[in-house]
């Protein structure tokens, strides 16, 4: 039976319990949550004078009532030093989900780490170093003096390329303008890294080179442009199963307005099946193409368009480049750019050729033309709003095929505008503020590989774990923990000795091919097996946190409770190692070099934001962002007026384009040219075996997967990552619902739980992505595309039984997931 | 055949209807030490309230009824097949609150997979699992009435398993 939490009543918030705005820190689309607390030993009552409703609590409440919470929305938890009770609810308040809760967010309250409830018991409360075989608990000058000395050591005796450095670049959880900044000083500023990767892929670039090289920020709308649109056109996503209060809260708006949802996905998804319920099914268009061919169905529908003058052509002669190519393919440009004209030359594509390519006929690609751009019957233009996510981004082509996207937004003036937008749906919030990374380079150095070829010898990690989400992660992954294991056994030989002959053992493994690995997170990961330092870090909630949803917009997600244990923010402890950093080198003698530690007399996380991102924006500041609330202010900030800051609601509303830096302000258009499978080994694979290894999400643990490994509630509902199949190919080979299954290709293997899904397509497969027991990643391919951005959609494999369900499984429910009304 | 959409709309009309109640006086919120002494158990107690006959039930028709009390909506069911937690001599007799327990809209049964959906959010329930989700945005599985049947065949509800929608007491 389905697990139950068997609480029959919730203590009652009182009336006087303090309050505070809370950004939920999980998903891209920043759900506004409020935080109360209230000492253990008081409580509110049911009278409206007793509790933070004011209504009466002994009477049931209705429908979308403010005034109720789940058992999920309940801990326990330490702040200022005292236990005290704690509610984290929806906000009714806030415009980004206008209370509605998310099966992730409304759990964030269950998710925080307590002594008193056993919640998160997983965090890491204190430094650890690698000691006598385990990892022993030390104190924070112990841990940062022993990192210090031998990164100070291998950069000084080799160079800063012997330092690699993973870390997260993005807001919420574990980034947010606090972190970002902080970790970008001690990296790009006191030092130039240049070996630097991000937590999803293996690089340190962006993941839509494109579209900025075109001119448009990949954020460039507002949510309400869902609720003003003819026409959603959606690609490669899913945002009911994953931003799904964005759906709910403004796409579902939307449709009921009247707006047509085209959707671009090889599976019907469940975003699909709902908006057809929304929508009708007669407004729904699915593109079922074939896997990895995007470009060729864009460049057909801008082509239809084009030919029967559906374009906007105010706009692309006002705000579009006119003299025909305006950036020459190369090295760092994977497509030519310029006018439309131009790369018509090379995007032309009949709707016969992509349907014989893409699989979907050619009047369903016509008709995605018409929905798009067609002139309505009165011959006012066609509103189209265009949103992307990892179907394409980590698709076949990224560069051309985004390009080829945002190719038909501004064909049809479809940016800058009501109704319009060509936008990433985006992964976590974004939070990046830091100091210039062109020493990087373009392309970036493809990190992974750099370190599999047994290159650099200390790793800095910070909240990314690549053993569960990298590509050709098994190969990584064996790598990683034989070069770690090497400086495992050096420490264990040296034991006993002074800190300098340790630091001189484990210096001699790293140059007979060893790696030093630090490790900053608020568990202990899987690729923290490998590490000889661990810094407990917190997240938000247990710090003041800034960072911008898919819309820009920022808010101040504040502080309610202590960090977890001696863990502290990640902008504290770079600062941390960036003064140990100063005094090492100082020690060594390299004055020069430790001044360039100097600067991170910090305190506090605020002290890290004034630093970084007030600098640069010095009108936002932490008292204003707190009196803007759950609705903050959308980026970028233009000024401070009447006591409020003054935001952006959309970008490009001038028709001037600027991402790119050219000065003219027009936008290009990319010469899009279709080349079949881009990176290496993909048709290869293809050809070798029987089943797309898809990767897909799922709403109850998308981007807090780590945080669920215990949870009985996630893990009663899938206690094995799944690997959704038709049914009929799971006859073919066996297997019933819950069995556990092998995928086996020439990268390596990963197992999964088969789940039944007879809306797939045969020989196709859909697993989770990122999942911590299961990891999906190690069957990708090393491919990549010339800027480095991995194609984990594109694998191919073999599938085998390897056991019966097990009991855990076998009480899973394996029902369709589209609502039956 | 009804129309699921509109049973549940209607249901919904009634349901904030019965909610107009104002609300009664005031009362002290610091208790005397007697008070104190007297009152509060941990947990509720539940009624023993008698839902139906075993004969008065169809395989896979879902019955409508309430529990606790007449503003928690329910259903309760004779699925067929014997299911984990069932009762009655096949061991297929459940009962589940029928309030979604993400956003509190009002369910519907689906016979054909036997499963309780959510109009507002689509959000689904599998009532052979014991209420477990099976796709939504809920973040708990579905409350669960208790069932116990007499020698008579009648069938009493006389607990819960999870915290019912709209009320943080599930005995008000």
């Amino acid at each position: 039976m389905a697990y139950k939490r068997q609480i029959d009543r919730l203590p009652i918030i009182p009336a006087d319990a303090q309050e505070f705005n809370v950004t939920c820190h999980y998903c891209i689309v920043g759900c506004g949550y409020k935080a109360y607390t209230w000492p253990m030993n008081r409580q509110g009552g049911t009278e409206p004078n007793q509790n933070k409703f004011g209504v009466d609590l002994s009477e049931q409440q209705f429908t979308e009532t403010e005034a109720w919470y789940a058992p999920s929305m309940y801990n326990v938890v330490r702040q200022n030093g005292k236990d005290v009770q704690l509610v984290v609810k929806p906000d009714v308040n806030c415009v980004v989900n206008s209370g509605l809760g998310s099966i992730r967010g409304a759990r964030m309250a269950e998710n925080r780490p307590s002594k008193v409830t056993g919640t998160q018991a997983q965090r890491l409360s204190d430094p650890m170093v690698w000691r006598n075989g385990v990892w022993q608990p030390t104190s924070w000058d112990d841990a940062l003096d022993l990192v210090a000395r031998v990164t100070a050591a291998v950069i000084t005796q080799g160079s800063e390329d012997d330092l690699v450095v993973s870390m997260f670049d993005h807001g919420g959880s574990a980034g947010g303008y606090e972190n970002t900044w902080a970790t970008g000083k001690l990296y790009f500023e006191s030092m130039k890294i240049k070996n630097a990767r991000m937590h999803n892929r293996p690089a340190y670039n962006s993941e839509v080179h494109s579209s900025r090289d075109m001119g448009l920020d990949e954020l460039n709308y507002a949510y309400e442009d869902y609720e003003l649109t003819d026409t959603i056109f959606m690609v490669g996503a899913n945002s009911m199963e994953t931003q799904t209060n964005l759906y709910l809260n403004h796409m579902v708006k939307g449709l009921q307005n009247g707006a047509r949802f085209i959707a671009v996905d090889p599976r019907r998804t469940i975003t699909i099946a709902s908006s057809e319920q929304f929508a009708g099914p007669e407004n729904v268009l699915h593109l079922a193409i074939a896997e990895g061919t995007d470009m060729v169905l864009f460049n057909a529908i801008l082509t239809h368009i084009v030919d029967n003058g559906w374009v906007d052509a105010e706009f692309i002669a006002n705000s579009t480049f006119q003299g025909g190519e305006a950036v020459a393919q190369d090295e760092a440009h994977p497509a030519a750019l310029g006018s439309l004209e131009h790369v018509m030359a090379t995007c032309r594509t009949t709707l016969d050729e992509a349907a014989e390519i893409c699989g979907v006929p050619a009047a369903d690609i016509a008709k995605a033309a018409e929905w798009i751009a067609q002139p309505k019957e009165d011959g006012s233009r066609r509103k189209c709003v265009t949103a992307y996510e990892k179907g394409i981004i980590w698709g076949n082509d990224n560069y051309r095929t985004v390009g080829a996207l945002v190719n038909i937004a501004l064909a049809t003036g479809n940016v800058g505008r009501e109704g319009g937008g060509v936008c990433r749906l985006g992964g976590h919030q974004e939070g990046y503020y830091r100091p210039s990374d062109a020493h990087v380079g373009r392309p970036a150095e493809y990190v992974d590989q750099y370190l599999v070829r047994g290159l650099g010898g200390v790793h800095h990690i910070w909240a990314c774990d690549h053993y569960k989400t990298t590509l050709n992660a098994s190969e990584y992954k064996r790598v990683h923990k034989r070069r770690s294991d090497m400086v495992k056994d050096a420490i264990d030989m040296a034991a006993g000795g002074s800190r300098a002959q340790m630091v001189e053992a484990i210096v001699s493994a790293i140059n007979a091919g060893g790696l030093f690995v630090v490790d900053v997170d608020i568990i202990h990961s899987q690729i923290g097996q490998n590490a000889h330092v661990i810094l407990p870090a917190c997240e938000a909630n247990e710090m003041n946190l800034t960072s911008m949803n898919g819309e820009r917009r920022l808010r101040l997600s504040e502080k309610y409770m202590d960090p977890f244990g001696n863990s502290r923010p990640d902008a504290l402890i770079a600062a941390g190692v960036a003064r140990n950093m100063e005094r090492v080198l100082r020690e060594m003698g390299h004055d020069a070099y430790a001044d360039q530690f100097k600067g991170y007399d910090w305190t506090t996380e605020e002290d890290s934001f004034m630093d970084g991102y007030n600098k640069g924006n010095p009108e936002v500041t932490y008292d204003r962002l707190r009196a803007m609330g759950n609705n903050g202010v959308q980026e970028p900030v233009t000024g401070f007026e009447n006591g409020a800051l003054v935001g952006t609601k959309r970008l490009y509303t001038d028709g001037v384009f600027t991402r790119h830096g050219r000065e003219d302000g027009k936008a290009l258009f990319c010469a899009a040219g279709w080349r079949g499978w881009q990176a290496p080994g993909k048709a290869r694979e293809q050809a070798a075996h029987r089943f797309w290894i898809n990767n897909v999400r799922a709403n109850i643990f998308w981007q807090n997967q780590f945080l669920d490994q215990k949870n009985d509630f996630v893990q009663d509902r899938y206690p094995h990552p799944f690997v959704e199949m038709h049914p009929d190919d799971m006859v073919d080979l066996g297997l019933n619902p819950g069995d556990l299954l092998e995928i086996v290709n020439d990268n390596g293997v990963t197992q999964g739980m088969a789940y039944p899904m007879p809306t797939l397509k045969r020989d196709t497969v859909a697993m989770v992505f990122g999942s911590p027991a299961g990891s999906q990643g190690n069957v990708v391919s090393p491919g990549v595309n010339e800027l480095v951005l991995p194609d984990y959609k594109h694998t191919w494999g073999s599938i085998r039984k390897i056991s019966d369900a097990t009991p855990a499984a076998r009480k899973v429910s394996f029902k369709s997931h589209e609502v039956v009304l | 055949m009804k129309c699921n959409r509109l049973v549940d709309a209607g249901r919904r009309q009634f349901l904030r209807g019965s909610l107009m109640a104002t609300a009664g006086a005031a009362a002290a919120t610091v208790l005397t030490p007697e008070q104190a002494k007297a009152r509060a158990l941990a947990r509720v107690d539940y009624p023993a309230n008698r839902l139906a006959n075993i004969a008065d039930l169809m395989v896979n028709e879902p019955m409508d009824i309430s529990y606790p009390d007449a503003d928690s909506p329910g259903v309760l069911l004779k699925l067929g097949q014997a299911v984990e937690g069932g009762v009655g001599p096949e061991g297929d007799v459940v009962a589940f609150s029928v309030l979604c327990p993400h956003k509190g809209w009002m369910m519907s049964y689906s016979a054909a997979d036997k499963t309780l959906n959510c109009p507002g959010h689509h959000s689904r329930f599998d009532c052979e699992t014991g209420g477990q989700q099976v796709w939504g945005h809920a973040t708990s599985n579905l409350a669960q009435f208790t069932l116990r049947l007499d020698d008579s065949g009648d069938i009493y509800a006389d607990g819960v398993d999870e915290l019912i929608y709209g009320r943080l007491s599930n005995v008000l």
